[in-house]
C-alpha cells in the first residue's frame, strides 16, 4: 500500500487537520474578532469532509480498498456513515455557538476550533483498527473536549464540569489503556485482525481481563451505566452547545469504535462480551429512566435520557449480528437528530433578555406562550419516548426486531418493558409545557439557525421522516456489512 | 367500488381536517372539524352500503409495499366495518357535544379529536401487524393531551394513569409480533391469522397480547386507569373512551389472540372467565356506591366489557356474535349516557349525584331519553344492549353454566345501578334550586342524543342489520377455532351425545330469539347460517 492512497483515504482527515491548524494560526492573529470568519471557516471545512465521505457510504465502500497505512485505518462504509452523523452534529454545534456565547461572554474563536479537532478525533476512532489509532483518536477527542465543557471559565459548574469530565475521563482512558496492554501483551499484536486470530478458540483469562478493561473504558465514553455518574454533572455544567455535542457525536464515535472492537477484534468471542453488553444496557436503560424522575434541570434530564437511550444502542450491539449493528447505527442517526433537536430547544428557551434558562419549571405553559416551540419540544419528547408515529419509535422497532431475530427474547422484554420507566418523565414535560398555568419566563426570540436546525430535526421526526428509512435502512445495512468480521 | 382507495379517503379527511384546525381559530375550527366528521360519517355509509354482504372475507383492500417488509395494507372484514361505523358515527356527536363546552385552545382540541379519528379507522382498516401497531399505540398522544388539557381536575393524575399503563400493556405485544413475523415471515394480518403457532410459543404469545388487549378493554386488575380517565376526560372525550377506545380491546382479541393463538386461548379460558366473573360483579357492586356519576358509568363499562370477554371466549358463534353486539351496543349507550351526564354537567358544573334530583319535572325530554339509555345498559329487550348481551350469555351458557349464572347477576346489578342512579337524578324531590331551574335540551343537544337514540332502537329491533355483515367472519373465526380445539368440555354432561347434537343445531336460530322481543318483522335470514 503506498503512501499517496493511503493520504487519498485520509483525505476528510487532512481537510480537518489542515484547517484546524490553519485556524488555530488566524486565532492566535485574528483574536476574538475574527471569531465569526473562523466558525464559518470550520462549518466549511467540515461540510466539505461531509461531502467526501458521504459518496463512500452510498457506494458502500468495504474491502482493501479502505485501509490505509497497513490497516491502521480503515474508511469503510460503517467508519462512514458514524463520520457523517459525528460531522452533522458538529456542524450543529458550530451554528447554534455564537449565539449561545454572545449573552454570557463573548463567542472566542477557539471555540470552532476544538470542535473541529474533536470532530477530527471521533473521526479517528470510528476508522480505527488498531489499537494505537483508536487511542490517538480517543485522546485527541477527548482532549478537545475537556475544553469545550470548561469553556466558560468564569462560570463555576463550567469549570466544574470540565474538571469532573477530565478527572473522570483520564481515569477512563487510563482503564482503557490498562485494557489494551493486556490485550496487547496476550495478542501480540495491536491490530483488531491480528488479535481476532489470536482469540479465535480459546479466550485466556489475560485476554478476558484486557477485554473487560477495555469495555469499561469504552463504557465510560458512552457513559452507559453503570459509569454514567460523570454525566449529569457534566451536562449540566458544559455550555449548552457544548452539551449538545457531547450527547450526540461522541457517542456515535464511541458506540462505533465499541461496535467495531468488539465485532472485528473479538468477534469470535461474542460470547464472553455480550453478557457484559446487556448488563451495561439494562443497567443504563433502567438506570436512566428512573435517574431523570426527580430531576428539575432540563440539561441534568437530558443527560439521564441520553443514558437511557445508549442502553437501546447497546442492545442493537448486544444481538451482534449484522442486523443488530444495522438497527444500532439507524437508531444512532435518529438518536442524533433527536438529540440535536432537543437542545436546540433548550437554547431556545431564554427569558426576554436573552439569558438561557434550563429549569422545567421555566417550561410551564409553554405550549400558549410559544406555540410553535413547545409543539415540537413535545414531538421530541414523544419520539424520545418511542411512541408511534413519530420517528424516534422506528430507531426502537429496528432494535428490539434484531435482537428477537437474534432470538434474545428475555433481552427484549425486559429492556422494552423498561422502556416504559422512560416515557414517564418525558411526557412529564410534556405535562408541564401542556397541562400547566403559563410560568411566562421563556420570551427571549430564537434566531434563523436555530430556528432552521430545529425546523430539519423536526421534519425529520415527524412521521415524514418514515420516507427516509428505505435509505436510512439500506445505508445502514450496507455500513454494518462493510466490518470485516472473523469468520 | 372498483379499486377505489375509500379507506385511504377516510384516514385523510380528519387528517387534513386535523392539520387545518392546528391553524385555524376557535370558530371555523369547529366548522372544519364537524364538516371533516360527517364527510367520513358519509364515506362511511357508503363503506357500508358497498359492503358486500357474503362476498370476499376482505374487502377494500389497498396493498402497498413499503420498506423493511412492511406495507400499507388496508382492508376491512364486517367486524372492522361494523367498528369503523362505530366510530365515524360518534366522532360527529363528539364534535357537537363540544361545540360549547370547550373555550380554550379550540382549534388544538378539535385537531386531536381528528387525529383520533384517524387513528381508530387506521386500527380497524390496518391489515398490515406493524400499520396495525402504529395506529394502536399512537392513539396515545392526542387522548393522553385531550385528558391533560380539557380533563378536569385531577386531569394530570389521570392522563399519567392513562398513558403508562396503556404504554406498559402494548410494548409487550410489539415483541410478540417480532417474534411471530420472524416466524411466519409475513406481517399480512390474514395471512397471519391462518398461521398454525407452535403450541408452546403460542402460550407466551398470547399472553403478550393479552397484557395489551386486557389493558385496554379493560379487563378487572388492570381496569383502574379506566374510571380516572373517564372521569377527568372533558365529555367528549369520555365519548369516544368508552365508545370506541375500550372496543380496541375486544377487536384485538377477536382479530388477533383468538384466531391466531386458539390453543393457548383455550388454555387460558379460566383465566379470562375468572377475570371476567369478577369484574361483572365486583365492578357491579362499585358502581353501585359511586356519588360521581361519570365513575359510575365507567365501572358499569368494566363489567359490560367483562360480559364481552366471556362471550369473546366461549368459543362459539353465539358467545362472538354477542360480544360484537354488545361492543357495538355499549360503545353508542355508553356514549349516550357520558353525553347526558355531559348534559347536566354543562348546567350545573357538578357529577355529584346528590346535587340532583326531580329533573323529570323540568327536563321531562332530558329525563325521557335518559330513561332510554339507562334502559339500554341495563339490557331492556327492544334496546341493542339485549341483544348483545342475551346472545353472550346464551354463547356462554353452552360451555359453562357456572360462568353464565356469575355473569347474568351481572344484569341484575346493573339494573340495581342504572335505576338507582336515574331514580337520584331524574325523580325526587327537587333538593336544590339550581338543578331545579336547568333548561330542557337544546336543539344542538336534542341533535346529539336523537341519532344515538335512533341507532340503539334499530340495533334492539332488528339486529339482523349489524349481524348480517359480520356472520361470514364469526363463522370462520368459529370454523378456526374449532379446528384448533375442540370445544373445551366443562359443561355439565348430564345428557349424552344426541342431545348435545340438538342443542348445537338449535342455536343457529339464536338469532331470531333475540330479535323475537322486538316488533313483528322476524328476519327470517337467521336460519342462512
Amino acid at each position: 500500500m503506498d503512501l499517496m492512497a493511503s493520504l487519498a483515504i485520509i483525505t476528510p482527515e487532512i481537510i480537518l487537520t489542515v484547517t484546524g491548524l490553519l485556524l488555530l494560526l488566524a486565532a492566535a492573529w485574528g483574536g476574538d474578532r475574527a471569531s465569526r470568519m473562523i466558525s464559518i471557516a470550520a462549518a466549511v471545512s467540515l461540510g466539505s469532509a461531509f461531502a467526501i465521505v458521504a459518496p463512500r457510504v452510498c457506494a458502500g465502500a468495504a474491502g482493501m480498498d479502505t485501509m490505509a497505512f497497513g490497516d491502521l485505518f480503515r474508511a469503510d462504509a460503517f467508519a462512514g456513515l458514524a463520520k457523517l452523523m459525528i460531522f452533522a452534529a458538529a456542524g450543529a454545534t458550530i451554528v447554534i455557538a455564537p449565539r449561545f456565547f454572545d449573552r454570557v461572554a463573548n463567542m472566542r474563536a477557539e471555540y470552532p476550533i476544538l470542535v473541529v479537532f474533536a470532530a477530527l478525533g471521533m473521526s479517528i476512532m470510528v476508522s480505527a483498527t488498531n489499537l494505537m489509532t483508536l487511542y490517538i483518536g480517543l485522546e485527541l477527542n477527548s482532549l478537545a473536549a475537556y475544553v469545550l465543557a470548561a469553556f466558560l471559565r468564569d462560570d463555576e459548574r463550567s469549570s466544574e464540569a470540565g474538571l469532573k469530565y477530565f478527572v473522570l475521563g483520564a481515569l477512563a482512558s487510563g482503564i482503557l489503556l490498562f485494557g489494551m496492554s493486556l490485550v496487547y501483551g496476550f495478542a501480540g499484536t495491536t491490530n483488531f485482525i491480528g488479535i481476532a486470530q489470536a482469540v479465535k478458540g480459546d479466550l485466556s483469562t489475560g485476554m478476558l481481563f484486557g477485554m473487560i478493561f477495555m469495555l469499561a473504558g469504552l463504557a465510560f465514553k458512552i457513559s452507559a451505566a453503570p459509569f454514567h455518574m460523570w454525566t449529569p454533572d457534566v451536562y449540566e455544567g458544559a455550555p449548552t452547545p457544548t452539551t449538545m455535542f457531547f450527547a450526540s457525536a461522541p457517542k456515535v464515535a464511541a458506540v462505533a469504535l465499541l461496535a467495531r472492537l468488539m465485532m472485528e477484534a473479538f468477534g469470535t468471542q461474542i460470547d464472553a462480551w455480550r453478557q457484559v453488553v446487556i448488563a451495561a444496557a439494562l443497567l443504563s436503560i433502567i438506570i436512566g429512566a428512573l435517574g431523570a424522575i426527580g430531576q428539575s434541570n432540563v440539561k441534568r434530564l437530558l443527560a439521564f435520557s441520553s443514558i437511557n437511550n445508549v442502553g437501546f444502542i447497546l442492545i442493537g450491539l448486544a444481538a451482534a449480528t449484522v442486523a443488530g449493528i444495522s438497527a444500532m447505527l439507524v437508531y444512532l442517526a435518529i438518536y442524533v437528530v433527536m438529540t440535536v433537536g432537543s437542545f436546540v430547544a433548550v437554547a431556545l428557551m431564554r427569558d426576554a433578555d436573552g439569558n438561557p434558562l434550563e429549569g422545567i419549571s421555566d417550561l410551564a405553559g409553554l405550549s400558549t406562550t410559544r406555540p410553535v416551540l413547545a409543539a415540537v419540544m413535545a414531538m421530541l419528547m414523544f419520539s424520545l419516548a418511542g411512541i408511534p408515529p413519530l420517528f424516534g419509535f422506528w430507531g426502537k422497532f429496528v432494535v428490539f426486531q434484531a435482537v428477537v431475530e437474534a432470538d434474545m427474547l428475555a433481552l427484549a422484554a425486559i429492556g422494552i418493558a423498561a422502556s416504559v420507566i422512560g416515557a414517564f418523565y418525558y411526557i412529564k414535560i410534556v405535562k408541564v409545557m401542556y397541562f400547566d398555568e403559563p410560568a411566562g419566563t421563556v420570551t427571549g426570540e430564537g434566531d434563523t439557525p436555530h430556528w432552521a436546525l430545529l425546523g430539519i430535526c423536526a421534519v425529520i421526526i415527524s412521521p415524514l421522516g418514515y420516507i427516509l428509512t428505505p435509505w436510512l435502512g439500506n445505508l445502514a445495512d450496507m455500513a454494518a456489512a462493510s466490518l470485516m468480521l472473523p469468520a | 367500488m372498483g379499486g377505489f382507495p375509500i379507506l385511504s379517503l377516510m384516514l385523510a379527511v380528519p387528517l387534513v381536517g386535523a392539520i387545518a384546525c392546528l391553524f385555524l381559530d376557535a370558530k371555523p375550527a369547529r366548522h372544519v372539524a364537524l364538516a371533516a366528521t360527517l364527510i367520513n360519517l358519509g364515506l362511511g355509509i357508503v363503506l357500508w352500503m358497498n359492503f358486500e354482504i357474503g362476498g370476499d372475507q376482505w374487502q377494500f383492500q389497498e396493498y402497498h409495499e413499503l420498506f423493511a417488509g412492511f406495507a400499507y395494507a388496508l382492508g376491512i372484514d364486517g367486524i372492522a366495518l361494523m367498528l369503523i361505523m362505530l366510530s365515524v358515527f360518534l366522532m360527529p356527536i363528539c364534535i357537537g357535544a363540544s361545540w360549547d363546552a370547550i373555550q380554550k385552545r379550540v382549534g388544538e382540541y378539535m385537531a386531536a379529536f381528528l387525529f383520533m379519528e384517524v387513528l381508530m379507522i387506521g386500527v380497524f382498516a390496518a391489515q398490515d401487524l406493524f400499520l396495525f401497531y402504529i395506529f394502536f399505540e399512537a392513539g396515545l398522544i392526542p387522548m393522553y393531551l385531550i385528558i391533560g388539557i380539557w380533563g378536569g381536575d385531577n386531569r394530570i393524575y389521570a392522563s399519567y394513569k392513562f398513558f403508562l399503563y396503556t404504554l406498559l400493556g402494548s410494548v409487550l405485544m410489539l415483541i410478540a409480533m417480532f417474534w411471530m413475523v420472524n416466524q411466519a415471515g409475513t406481517t399480512y394480518i390474514p395471512d397471519l391469522m391462518m398461521t398454525d403457532f407452535a403450541a408452546e410459543a403460542q402460550t407466551w404469545l398470547w399472553l403478550a397480547f393479552f397484557a395489551s388487549f386486557a389493558v385496554k378493554m379493560p379487563m378487572w386488575p388492570v381496569h383502574t386507569w379506566l374510571p380516572d380517565a373517564h372521569v377527568q376526560a372533558p365529555t367528549a372525550g369520555s365519548v369516544i373512551l368508552a365508545g370506541v377506545l375500550l372496543k380496541l380491546g375486544g377487536y384485538g382479541f377477536i382479530r388477533f389472540s383468538l384466531p391466531m393463538f386458539p390453543d393457548a386461548s383455550a388454555q387460558f379460558v379460566w383465566l379470562i372467565w375468572g377475570f371476567s366473573m369478577v369484574a361483572v360483579v365486583v365492578t357491579s357492586l362499585i358502581a353501585l356506591v359511586q356519588h360521581d356519576m361519570k365513575k359510575l358509568i365507567a365501572y358499569s363499562s368494566v363489567a359490560h366489557m367483562g360480559i364481552v370477554t366471556v362471550g369473546l371466549f366461549a368459543f362459539n358463534v353465539q358467545g362472538l356474535e354477542g360480544a360484537m353486539m354488545i361492543m357495538l351496543g355499549h360503545g353508542l349507550v355508553s356514549g349516550a349516557l357520558f353525553l347526558c351526564v355531559g348534559v347536566i354537567y354543562d348546567r350545573l358544573h357538578t357529577r355529584e349525584i346528590d346535587r340532583y334530583g326531580g329533573l323529570s319535572i323540568n327536563m321531562p325530554a332530558y329525563a325521557t331519553l335518559f330513561l332510554l339509555f339507562t334502559m339500554a345498559s341495563v339490557g331492556l329487550p327492544g334496546t341493542s344492549n339485549f341483544v348483545g348481551e342475551f346472545l353472550a350469555l346464551a354463547g356462554i351458557y353452552q360451555i359453562n353454566s357456572w360462568v353464565a349464572f356469575v355473569c347474568t347477576t351481572g344484569i341484575i346489578l346493573g339494573a340495581a345501578y342504572m335505576l338507582y342512579l336515574y331514580r337520584r337524578v331524574c325523580f325526587g324531590e327537587q333538593k336544590n334550586a339550581d338543578a331545579a331551574a336547568m333548561p330542557d335540551l337544546s336543539m344542538r343537544e336534542y341533535l346529539l342524543l336523537g341519532p344515538i337514540a335512533a341507532a340503539v332502537l334499530w340495533m334492539g329491533v332488528y339486529p339482523e342489520s349489524f349481524l348480517a355483515p359480520m356472520r361470514e367472519d364469526i363463522a370462520w373465526l368459529d370454523q378456526r377455532l374449532a379446528e384448533a380445539e375442540p370445544e373445551s368440555d366443562a359443561h355439565l354432561t348430564m345428557t349424552d351425545a344426541p342431545a348435545q347434537e340438538e342443542v348445537r343445531t338449535m342455536t343457529g336460530d339464536e338469532m331470531m330469539e333475540a330479535s323475537l322481543d322486538g316488533p313483528p318483522p322476524a328476519p327470517p335470514e337467521g336460519e342462512a347460517q
